[in-house]
């Protein structure tokens, strides 16, 4: 039996060119987003189909989450936030299918994507406010003896951002696979452990399937959750000094 | 055995080392440089691909419907307003026509009356005139009969004492009993 830990394995397919599991299923994701969009999308029905509903939904679900957030001038990083959110969704959920890798348990993917959204912040925040763009670590109001502590604090903030918001996705889909995995053992264990704790089996069994429903729904939450902090970042680029 | 591994997943998902893999898996950074480079090449990929091709096409069927919808709700606005238009014209045009018709009914109620007033008149006047013609008959026809009334008188008061008397009074005797009586 393998154990728990061993899901997160990166193992080589073509070693020459670095691919490995963890890259077929980042590919892997991408494809499975751009093909289902452009299958679902394929008719640009007036009144769309059960495929076009869900792309549809999914377009105006990222649209309101950033616009609510940012604002109409938000817009510009529509693509920007809903590849995030799709990449991040389908990479979720694609890790669910048992013997599926899971691309978004890996640290160095997620905060690599972090660094990115805070990447962006920070480079749209000097090129389109220049130094004024450094009063986000000067909020309005301040007394005077207050601001260097304040600023100090924010600073600390905005440098913590990429690493929760990596961590957070990270240690989530990480911890749901463990304890899926683990109760998922367990069945196995009792189950070969003798007569009588045999019948203790299905107990692990009910509490794996729970956790398997908890787990589609934190697959989707985070990426959620991802999606609208990149949101809430981006309105900081957008309007610093607020 | 079973129970064995079970306890060795336990001490590993806390993080606790294995002979056979020293380090916990995300945490291998021999891996990083190859999972950065294809997380570049696949994001760019995927984010090149959505926002010229498929956002487009997304956002299109979206916008497209939406300015139809509009397009429709403001026709439907214009029609509403056009109908109301026309109602409006509808309701003059009977009040119009209602007051040209009572106009029209009070016209000819009053020449109706003027022309059978007019008739009844002429009608009054001529039986006036018939009655007063058939008066003055009357009258005449009346003078007439009492012309003769003094001479039917006398010829019976003549025939009578002739029955009576066998013979005949003198005029004068007649005419003087006769003025004698009326007196």
């Amino acid at each position: 039996m393998a154990s728990p830990i061993e899901q997160f394995q990166v193992k080589p397919i073509i070693p020459a060119i670095n691919f490995t599991n963890s890259s077929l299923f980042m590919v892997g994701a991408a494809a499975v987003i751009v093909g289902g969009l452009l299958y679902a999308t394929r008719k640009k029905a007036l009144i769309p189909g059960r495929a076009q509903s869900v792309a549809e939904i999914l377009h105006d679900f990222v649209a309101n989450t950033l616009t609510d957030t940012t604002g109409r001038e938000g817009m510009k990083f529509f693509p920007f936030v809903f590849s995030l959110f799709m990449f991040v969704l389908t990479a979720n959920l694609l890790g669910m299918i048992p013997g599926f890798f899971t691309t978004t348990s890996q640290i160095v993917v997620t905060f690599a994507l972090a660094f990115l959204v805070i990447g962006t912040v920070i480079v749209y925040g000097f090129v389109a406010h220049g130094l004024h763009f450094l009063h986000l670590f000067t909020p309005s109001g301040v007394p005077g003896w207050l601001l260097p502590f304040i600023t100090v604090i924010e600073i600390i903030s905005f440098l913590s951002r990429p690493i929760s918001l990596s961590l957070r996705l990270f240690a989530n889909m990480l911890a749901g696979h463990i304890a899926l995995k683990v109760f998922g053992g367990f069945v196995v264990s009792l189950g070969t452990a003798g007569i009588g704790i045999a019948l203790l089996s299905p107990l692990p069994l009910l509490m794996a399937v729970g956790l398997t429903a908890l787990e589609f729904l934190v697959a989707a939450l985070q990426a959620y959750v991802f999606t609208v902090l990149t949101c809430i970042y981006l309105n900081d680029a957008l309007h610093p000094g607020h | 055995m079973a129970q064995a591994q079970t306890t060795q997943a336990g001490t590993e998902a806390h993080g606790g080392a294995h002979a056979a893999d020293a380090t916990f898996p995300p945490f291998a950074t021999e891996t990083f440089a190859g999972q950065l480079i294809w997380l570049a090449i696949t994001f760019v990929l995927l984010y090149t691909l959505l926002s010229k091709l498929v956002l487009p096409r997304l956002s299109g069927i979206i916008e497209n419907r939406r300015s139809l919808i509009a397009k429709d709700l403001d026709e439907a606005a214009a029609m509403k307003i056009r109908a109301e238009e026309a109602g409006t014209a509808y309701e003059k045009a009977l009040t119009e026509a209602k007051g040209r018709a009572q106009a029209l009914a009070q016209e000819t109620r009053a020449k109706l009356a003027a022309e059978s007033d007019a008739k009844r008149k002429s009608l009054e006047a001529d039986l006036n005139k018939r009655l007063a013609e058939s008066e003055a008959t009357i009258a005449s026809k009346k003078t007439e009969a009492m012309s003769h009334v003094r001479g039917i008188a006398a010829e019976t008061a003549t025939a009578i004492v002739e029955r009576i008397t066998g013979k005949a009074p003198a005029k004068q005797a007649v005419e003087a009993a006769l003025d004698q009586t009326k007196a």
